[in-house]
């Protein structure tokens, strides 16, 4: 008998012909009846007070229906948006917000008014026909001088720009006393705008009859929009439904709500007609939450034998204006040590509010940056005591798993030995370093840089999570439906991106119930359908999270199937075998019945008071733990110290993450993640003016890669399953950019080490390397 | 004022009273209802709303609907053969997991038509270069480059299959 | 994002075309490939009132030589410039750079004159008119190309003259167009021109000024035999460009030695 599963399998996603035939549907693909279009009067100052704002000409203007304020949206719209605990559970501040902006703006392109007009268009005539009088206030923008006490404050009437400085752990005092060698070090993380293909749109429509309100929009967790909106404008859940069909990238930034995610739905309920918004490309830039954005001051100690005793970090994080929702996620960059066991690890992390539009979760969320700072850190303690750094890794890495870390977090297993030992191998790293010594002597400057990255992930168990969430885990749900025909759908509270899901969900599925793989049907993204909650895609959890709450309900209806089948047989349930999705009383398998068939006696008559009729079921998964993957990344450049430009030469990349549903899905996952790790370590950074206009406003000035600057990647993989769930699995999604910036950055140091460069910072730009290199000549 | 255009779009004529400021990406989508184009920026970087005009790839969001009067347009839900049969290019996208949110990909879609057309056996440089008007932020472009190179061995594979003195070369 | 309203008008000939542009008056603008113009008006930085579209103009579509002259017509196409064998046989620098600007889909639209008329120092072919010393001829008038680049986004067009052709020495010796950009399709941070010629080296700077320059200092070093690297010291002298986001002055300048002499050693 031919055993296949589709888990496991390389088979092409069942999303693509409908995508690659224009058949996608986004948020800007839908309309409704008599929509009407909102264009953002937004703040063209980073602080400033509202002295009073004239509409009347932009009520005049052609096609116009509402010219709308504040006090407008106030009889619909109540209290402040929210901010999640996520890792800094109490704050010391974190500034009200109301969607709009009321008297005080904190930062360029805050919304003051919008304007309803008939069409797209004629809204953005009258958008530029409304009249504020502005009285502009001191602009708090760097974070170093703005926790100074005679700092100017984001907000005005604010003592200060500190929302919250917390300590994780308290000193290393005792393992640096120890060290033979300490290096410190400040490395800079840029502000990145995560730049989905897709802008931000929704679509509402308030059905007056029925109390009811549908929005259409592009997000990462719609029943999460469905809470925070819903419970902003007094319609519960059961009268709230977020349709979000396909999201065209994410990244993070299409997690926490927005002003406008407010605004559409009140202005369609206070017009009585659907209103759609469409961001354009430039207030994607400017007001789409940006990732990263923080500076930290970091020490190394350890001794001459290569062996790591301690680690300090502080970090300032720029927060922006107001604390996003899940702002505080980035924290977490102080709480990951990376693959490395430590006697101490001390950290702290302050939170600053400058007058910018807020940071958020950026692919990664805090984890990039820990692996950046740890892996660099690492770098430079090799180059203090002149040993090989793939040595000292090897030297401190954990071995023992479950492994507990200095902040009691548990890593669940891990091989980290076994992928920087292939990836160093693929990379030909020996031969490499003979090759860079070489090149040394002909003037030329090549360079290898390491990262051994591991992240946590699979947010999350209950227990870690609700207080994080304030109250709701970060568990996850899914529903799966046999029909009486056999076809089967499933609900799922993720929604995929561009992940692949309804691939690989049915994938799991197939499996489970035997059935064949194009009977099953994937859904997810519309609150209307499916468990009561859904907790959405990001922090690469959906499949260890999702995935198992698939599963689980997979296995639920399998063993109902199971009762039925033995009913069916008249035989004891454990006497019934399930092989191949088809039932059969053990020792006579020639007598069989498919699972289609077990399904259609679900629905029917004759099953005893025992079994309730009917084939479906739902679960939610609490996951024990989270799940931590890992990998090492090699990356090999050769820098032009004329023009400081950088090559990539190649590209190396080994990841684990535990058992593998689809490896061409995971390969994807990580070929993109590595390039925004690559974008944000030679090309991307949001600029801002001293008076904090934004400039880089445009694709021509934020610099997002293009195929001409992406080398090839070499892939390869380890597998070391994940013991905390039964699938095995851990996440991929963020791992290429955790990993990749250091890698980047590492080689480029590694080449520029004759000229005495120790550290280089993001983007390592030609003009930046340029000017260090002529300094360090000097 | 509105101007009339009357416009060849994937092999229908149609004729429509239009603003000269709409743009031809706005025309495509609304006017004429084929939503596969997709806006991505401002500035004609992302290339999202590549097309065909008269043959060439184009950004139709810098272009006005008004200056397509006359001419042809081709957008991606024309590739697809009637009967539904992808095109081989389309094919390859699928195959080679060229896409992951599929919004870029419509315009990526376009673009390598055009180039394999102009090079139909084009190098991975020659590729990479090809497609350097066109932004796609999820795929990291490995799998984009291996989908333009799989439709390349497809489409002259069948063009030789097609071409009779082909079988010549092939059998020597 | 969405343009400002404008009125159109579309012209079959240079003389309509200039008709209609006086009829409008001094807010109205030529579209041509409009991939200068477009993206300022979806930012709405520009608001012409009116448009006068002359991509129907096919008379100045062409490419010929004719007495040691190369003669481009404004309405050429980049990619047509490039493919071009007129061109690549008499000026190749020409259709070298012509592949260099934008990324396809622009090239298939944009055109020399717009670019020319539009006057950005950044841009490709202000640097090769001018260190070839190209003439830009109008409707109107003759200008050699020192003359037609004012200052950063200024020539001395009138509201109503026409960019009608640019005519370039003929020069098919050891050719090089160094563009040092960080992404294939962005706007030189720097870049440089060197054309050899039967009278000596042509040597044009990108975006190291407020218009292209033309480096005479490092012209004359050359012909008295200094070596590119002594040379091209001098390719810096008198530059003032400014500093932005991309880079600092002092790396153009830098930039601006470096490059000069990248292009004349790649010369071939």
């Amino acid at each position: 008998m031919a055993i296949t599963t589709m888990v496991g399998a390389r088979i092409h996603r069942r999303e693509d012909p409908r995508l690659v035939r224009g058949h996608g549907r986004y948020a800007d693909d839908f309309l409704r009846p008599h929509t009407a279009y909102m264009a953002v009067v937004r703040s063209p100052h980073a602080h400033a007070r509202v002295r009073s704002i004239d509409v009347a000409e932009a009520a005049r203007a052609p096609g116009v229906v509402a010219v709308l304020l504040a006090a407008d949206f106030k009889k619909v719209l109540s209290g402040t948006m929210p901010v999640a605990p996520a890792f800094v559970p109490e704050k010391k501040q974190a500034p009200d917000r109301f969607p709009i902006a009321d008297g005080e703006v904190c930062f360029q392109g805050e919304p003051v008014a919008v304007v309803i007009g008939e069409s797209r268009y004629q809204a953005a005539d009258a958008a530029d026909l409304v009249q504020v009088d502005w009285e502009p206030l001191p602009v708090v923008m760097d974070i170093l001088q703005a926790i100074e006490p005679s700092s100017p404050t984001a907000h005005a009437g604010a003592t200060d720009n500190i929302g919250w400085d917390l300590t994780f752990s308290p000193d290393a005092e005792a393992a640096f006393a120890e060290a033979d060698v300490v290096v410190k070090e400040r490395i800079l993380q840029q502000r990145l705008a995560p730049t989905p293909m897709e802008p931000r749109g929704v679509l509402a429509e308030w059905h007056d009859a029925d109390q009811a309100m549908t929005v259409w929009m592009s997000s990462q967790n719609p029943h999460f929009i469905r809470l925070f909106i819903g419970g902003a404008m007094g319609i519960p859940e059961n009268r709230f439904r977020v349709v979000s069909p396909d999201v065209g990238g994410g990244f993070g930034s299409k997690i926490s709500p927005y002003p406008e995610d407010y605004l559409v739905p009140a202005a369609s309920r206070l017009l009585g007609r659907p209103v759609k918004w469409i961001e354009t490309r430039t207030e994607n830039l400017q007001n789409a939450t940006h990732g990263r954005g923080q500076v930290f001051d970091v020490e190394i100690a350890g001794n001459r034998d290569g062996k790591l005793l301690g680690l300090k970090i502080t970090q300032y994080l720029d927060l922006g204006a107001y604390v996003g929702t899940f702002g505080a996620f980035q924290a977490c960059a102080c709480l990951l040590p990376g693959a490395y066991v430590w006697k101490q690890v001390a950290s702290r992390t302050i939170g600053v509010l400058t007058n910018k539009v807020p940071t958020d979760p950026y692919r990664g969320a805090g984890r990039p940056e820990a692996t950046h700072l740890v892996e660099r850190m690492v770098d430079l303690f090799a180059q203090e005591i002149g040993r090989d750094p793939a040595d000292v890794r090897r030297t401190n890495f954990i071995t023992e798993f479950p492994h507990s870390s200095p902040f009691g977090l548990v890593y669940d297993s891990g091989n980290y030995h076994g992928s920087l030992t292939k990836a160093l191998e693929i990379a030909g790293y020996e031969s490499f370093r003979r090759e860079q010594e070489e090149a040394r002597q002909r003037g030329r400057y090549l360079g290898v840089g390491i990262s051994t990255w591991i992240e946590i992930c699979g947010f999350g168990p209950s227990a870690g999570t609700a207080p994080a969430t304030g109250g709701l885990a970060l568990t996850e749900s899914a529903h799966v439906r046999v029909f009486p025909t056999g076809s089967v759908n499933v609900f799922v509270g993720t929604h995929s991106h561009g992940q692949g899901h309804d691939t690989t969900f049915a994938q799991i599925v197939a499996d489970e119930l035997g059935v064949p793989y194009d009977s099953v049907e994937i859904r997810h993204g519309d609150t209307a359908e499916g468990p009561a909650f859904g907790y959405g895609t990001y922090g690469s959890r959906s499949l260890a999270v999702g995935g198992m709450a698939v599963l689980k309900a997979s296995h639920k209806v399998r063993d109902k199937a199971t009762k039925i089948a033995a009913h069916l047989f008249e035989a004891a349930e454990e006497d019934v075998a399930f092989d191949q999705g088809h039932f059969y009383v053990k020792g006579s398998p020639e007598n069989r019945k498919a699972f289609g068939e077990v399904a259609f006696a679900a629905y029917g008559a004759g099953l005893p008071e025992s079994i309730e009729l009917g084939l479906e079921a739902v679960a939610y998964f609490d996951p024990p733990n989270f799940v931590w993957p890992f990998g090492a990344h090699v990356c090999m450049v050769e820098v032009d110290p004329e023009t400081g430009g950088v090559r990539l030469l190649k590209y190396v990349a080994v990841d684990d993450c535990g058992n593998v549903i689809n490896p061409m899905i995971v390969e994807g996952q990580i070929h993109g993640g590595v390039v925004q790790g690559i974008a944000q370590a030679l090309f991307e950074e949001v600029v801002y003016a001293d008076d904090g206009t934004l400039r880089t406003g445009t694709l021509l000035d934020y610099s997002v890669p293009t195929a001409s600057e992406i080398p090839t990647m070499t892939l390869d993989r380890t597998v070391t399953p994940s013991p905390t769930n039964e699938l095995g699995v851990k996440g991929i999604g963020e791992a290429g950019t955790i990993a990749a910036s250091g890698a980047v950055i590492n080689a480029i140091c590694d080449a520029l080490a004759p000229f005495g460069i120790k550290h280089v910072d993001m983007p390592a730009s030609p003009d930046r390397l340029w000017k260090q290199i002529q300094e360090a000549k000097a | 004022m509105k101007h009339k255009v009357t416009v060849t779009l994937n092999g229908r004529q149609r004729e429509d009273e239009v603003e000269p400021r709409l743009l031809l990406v706005h025309y495509i989508r609304d006017v004429a209802g084929l939503t596969g184009t997709h806006v991505g920026c401002d500035t004609s970087q992302c290339g999202a709303c590549t097309v065909h005009l008269d043959g060439r790839a184009i950004k139709s969001c810098t272009m006005f609907a008004v200056q397509a009067d006359g001419r042809e347009v081709r957008t991606i839900e024309d590739m697809a053969a009637a009967n539904g049969t992808l095109h081989p290019i389309q094919q390859a996208f699928w195959d080679e997991h060229g896409l992951q949110c599929g919004y870029c990909t419509p315009g990526f879609i376009m673009a390598a038509a055009y180039l394999l057309e102009q090079n139909p056996t084009p190098t991975e440089d020659e590729i990479r270069k090809g497609l350097e008007g066109n932004l796609c932020r999820c795929t990291g472009y490995v799998n984009i480059v291996k989908a333009v190179q799989a439709a390349s061995r497809t489409m002259s594979g069948a063009a030789q299959a097609a071409d009779p003195s082909a079988a010549t070369v092939a059998g020597e | 994002m969405i343009p400002a309203a404008f009125e159109y008008a579309r012209a079959s000939t240079v003389q309509e075309a200039s008709d209609l542009l006086r009829q409008y008056g001094e807010d109205a603008k030529v579209l041509a490939g409009g991939h200068s113009l477009i993206p300022l008006m979806r930012l709405r930085f520009a608001r012409p009132s009116a448009l006068v579209d002359i991509n129907g103009i096919r008379e100045l579509d062409y490419v010929v030589v004719e007495d040691g002259k190369l003669r481009v017509g404004a309405l050429t196409r980049h990619v047509d410039l490039h493919r071009s064998d007129v061109v690549r046989q008499n000026l190749p620098i020409l259709a070298e750079v012509a592949d260099e600007v934008g990324d396809n889909q622009v090239r298939n639209m944009g055109t020399i004159g717009g670019v020319i008329a539009h006057a950005d120092s950044a841009g490709d072919y202000p640097t090769i008119a001018r260190m070839l010393d190209a003439e830009i001829v109008t409707n109107r008038r003759r200008f050699r190309a020192a003359d037609f680049f004012l200052a950063q986004l200024t020539t001395p067009l009138d509201p109503d003259e026409i960019v009608c052709e640019v005519v370039f020495p003929v020069a098919n010796g050891p050719h090089k167009y160094v563009k040092f950009r960080r992404r294939l399709f962005d706007w030189a941070i720097v870049a440089a021109g060197a054309q050899k010629t039967a009278e000596g080296w042509r040597i044009g700077l990108t975006n190291c000024g407020p218009t292209p320059v033309r480096c005479t200092a490092v012209e004359q070093a050359l012909a008295a035999g200094a070596s590119p690297e002594e040379a091209c010291q001098h390719a810096s002298d008198g530059l003032e460009p400014s500093s932005d986001l991309r880079a600092s002055a002092e790396y153009k300048l830098h930039l601006a030695r470096v490059l000069s002499r990248r292009a004349i050693e790649q010369a071939s």
